[in-house]
């Protein structure tokens, strides 16, 4: 998913791979075989990752290539009899193309056998049958300047409204140009952002049961008013922001109120990496309510891992046993501050209470519908014209539904 | 040469074009002419971490047959070519039945993603070319006229631009042009306007791009012209002068002719390179105001959740066809000289 290009900045695919560890831990795998792990590249992976290739002994080699580009990799690397990597590290929406193309295995015998240590709501199950095993949460929520807020004396905004009053007063008290930012950059970021408040609405994506699209309503023009009312406070640069870079402005010092990953969280607080003054009054909160809604307007995201299917059974069997241990409680316990975490015993800490607001108060999963890929390719292009004040709110729904319908039909989910 | 050695000789460059270009664009042509397979689609019960809910899913295994019958997906013809993300036949004929003048015309069309990208690839490539070549040309002429011991060093610092790869050259424009970097700063307070931001309209966002393709590709027209002006005869030129003629006179009557060949070549060479500009539009973050065709392919294949094979193929198959047409009158005037040449 998109925190990946976020998190991995330069580094992205070069160092990313890992041999195996000559250390010999004895991490009670039984059986013998090879666990190849692909996932994204971000801090929390990389630990499960390393966690996972600590697990080599002289029956078991672990590798694994941790990179921005694993999206892309993933399907063509698991299509291939033997699979190039046996375990892949996927998000909700990465799952989607694996499991349109029945790349994944059930894991539900495994979880019997080698599962003790997970929880029951860290299996995602698609029809019955576990796909994957969830181990951290993630989403957008609001990191906000106390500081600020409180020279211009405004609350903590829980809802859009209050966020552009916040901006106001924040820009007519004379204590910032530019307010506010959002990842608005045409591409991923954008329609993301798209997708957050949409889903803050509660209303759905598609015509229930169909490919057929169903965001030319209020709620869509809602969302981007509520957009556009927003890029008033932002610098005029705001075409160019994508998440990695709103935290560079959020460390400059020139943000009050922004939209981000919670994965970045601790980026924003780092004792050592991050502007002191400005981490120092960095806090964290759930994202804001849209249009009278009662959710927070973001979509909540899960990172796991999931099994190839063509791979030996044998391979099956230690790949989950070491990935289970990646992702064990003792991990968690050593890297509180990493992720938010989803495993048994995890204390949320500071930098956890967005991601953890957004899910306690009811914010809705990113879709999972195999045609979900395409609406964000067409919202990634179509409502850069919008967004940039060069078009209309009923253009760009009108843009969107025409984009996304001429994909869905080449994809032949729409006739 | 007798045409047995002739094509032993040429018979290892035809086996690679063959291999590939040749098949690689068959293949891509192929591609372009199908879509995927209908989607057999089920709703079933989906659980997460944030509860369950029931969503459609594809149906594997009846999608797994399908795509065994056929693994091309369905035949659909030029439907990708005429769909709105490519040609728009049917966007454009409503458009062009339907309208309020000529302004109207233009913004509608301009509003769908081939035609807006297809103008900034056209503007790029006809304002890019030229300018870049009378670049590489000045800047060939002035090194010329350098010392012996300052060419080596000058004609290494002309080349720099060409040396470097366009994505990291753009994105340290990029960061140059950014408002607190060094060239956007300047610009902010030699125009005394603290708000001035290149990357903010898609005026400025164009001209920069202009001028970040015409400083890359410079260089390369100046190492061709720069060794074309090693080739004029010194007698012509020295004659020239005897007669009177000025600095000027000799550039636009024994230089500029002798060159013109090459200058052909360059124009040729450089007019399908700028066809496919795509580095600077990623590396300036400007996909807001300028797409090319490029962009539109890539935009299919990576970066997004899914990837639409069969658009990406028509976009490519089109710009293909759009480089013959922009090469077509270069290529005639060729084959024309070759005739000419050869009787």
């Amino acid at each position: 998913m998109k925190i990946t290009r976020t998190f991995a900045t330069g580094a992205v695919s070069l160092a990313a791979l890992l041999a195996a560890t000559t250390a010999f831990a004895d991490c009670g795998i039984q059986g013998a075989g090879s666990v190849r792990i692909l996932s994204n590249d971000f801090e929390a992976l990389r630990i499960v990752n390393d966690v996972a290739a600590s697990c080599a002994t002289a029956d078991v080699t672990v590798t694994a290539n941790a990179t921005a580009e694993h999206k892309n990799i993933q399907g063509p690397a698991l299509t291939v009899e033997p699979a190039e990597y046996t375990v892949a590290v996927v998000a909700n929406n990465s799952i989607v193309p694996l499991l349109n193309d029945g790349l994944i295995r059930p894991l539900d015998d495994l979880v019997a056998k080698y599962g003790q240590s997970l929880q029951p709501n860290q299996l995602i199950k698609i029809d019955g049958k576990v796909m994957a095993i969830a181990f951290m949460g993630n989403g957008q929520h609001t990191f906000y300047r106390k500081d600020i807020l409180e020279k211009a004396g405004v609350a903590v905004p829980t809802s859009y409204e209050d966020v552009l009053a916040a901006a106001k007063a924040i820009k007519d008290a004379g204590l910032m140009e530019y307010p506010l930012a959002a990842s608005d950059k045409p591409g991923w970021d954008l329609a993301a952002e798209f997708v957050n408040m949409y889903l803050g609405t509660g209303a759905e994506f598609f015509a229930p049961g169909s490919a057929e699209l169903a965001i030319d309503n209020e709620n869509g023009r809602k969302v981007l008013e509520t957009m556009r009312a927003m890029t008033a406070y932002m610098n005029p640069d705001y075409l160019t922001y994508d998440a990695n870079e709103l935290n560079k402005l959020w460390d400059a010092g020139s943000v009050a109120i922004m939209s981000q990953w919670g994965s970045l969280a601790g980026a924003a607080t780092d004792p050592v990496k991050a502007n002191p003054e400005v981490a120092a009054n960095t806090g964290f909160a759930a994202a804001p309510t849209i249009g009278g809604g009662t959710i927070p307007a973001a979509a909540l995201w899960w990172d796991g891992f999931t099994i190839a299917k063509n791979i030996s059974d044998a391979d099956a069997e230690v790949s989950f046993q070491a990935m289970v241990k990646g992702i064990s409680p003792e991990t968690v316990a050593a890297n509180p501050d990493a992720a938010t975490w989803l495993v048994a015993g995890f204390q949320p800490g500071p930098t956890a209470v967005g991601v953890i607001g957004n899910a306690t108060g009811g914010a809705r999963a990113y879709p999972m519908q195999p045609y979900m890929g395409l609406l964000h390719t067409a919202l990634s292009t179509e409502l850069a014209d919008f967004i940039a004040g060069k078009e209309e709110a009923d253009q760009a729904l009108a843009d969107v539904k025409a984009a996304y319908d001429a994909a869905a039909k080449e994809g032949g989910f729409l006739q | 040469m007798p045409h047995r050695t002739f094509f032993v000789f040429i018979f290892p460059s035809i086996l690679a074009m063959l291999l590939f270009i040749s098949l690689p664009i068959v293949s891509v042509v192929v591609q372009s002419l199908f879509v995927q397979h209908e989607a057999v689609l089920v709703t079933v019960e989906n659980c997460t971490p944030f509860g369950c809910e029931s969503q459609t899913r594809v149906d594997t295994e009846a999608m797994q047959k399908l795509r065994a019958e056929k693994p091309l997906g369905q035949f659909a013809g030029f439907a990708n070519y005429l769909n709105r993300n490519h040609l728009a036949v049917d966007e454009i004929s409503a458009i062009l039945s339907d309208n309020q003048g000529l302004g109207d015309v233009a913004t509608r069309i301009f509003n769908l993603p081939f035609y807006k990208a297809l103008s900034f690839t056209l503007v790029y490539c006809f304002l890019v070319t030229p300018l870049a070549m009378a670049l590489g040309f000045a800047i060939a002429l002035a090194v010329n006229t350098l010392p012996k011991l300052l060419k080596g060093p000058a004609i290494f610092v002309s080349l720099l631009p060409m040396i470097i790869t366009p994505l990291v050259g753009s994105l340290i424009l990029a960061w140059m042009f950014n408002p607190s970097g060094i060239l956007g700063a300047s610009l902010q307070s030699l125009t005394g306007d603290p708000t001035l931001s290149l990357r903010a309209s898609p005026m400025l966002t164009w001209i920069v791009l202009l001028l970040y393709g015409v400083w890359t590709n410079g260089p390369f027209s100046f190492v061709v012209f720069y060794a074309g002006l090693q080739t004029v005869p010194q007698d012509t030129v020295e004659s020239a002068r005897i007669d009177g003629a000025n600095r000027w006179e000799v550039t636009r009557y024994v230089l500029i002719p002798h060159l013109a060949p090459l200058a052909t070549f360059v124009a040729l060479v450089q007019l399908m390179d700028n066809f496919r500009v795509f580095e600077p539009i990623v590396g300036f973050s400007a996909e807001a105001n300028a797409t090319s065709l490029s962009w539109l392919v890539f935009n299919d294949l990576v970066g997004q959740d899914s990837q639409l094979f069969g658009s990406a193929a028509a976009t490519s198959v089109i710009t293909i066809v759009g480089v013959l047409i922009l090469l077509a009158p270069v290529l005639r005037r060729t084959w024309a000289d070759f005739n000419r040449k050869a009787v």
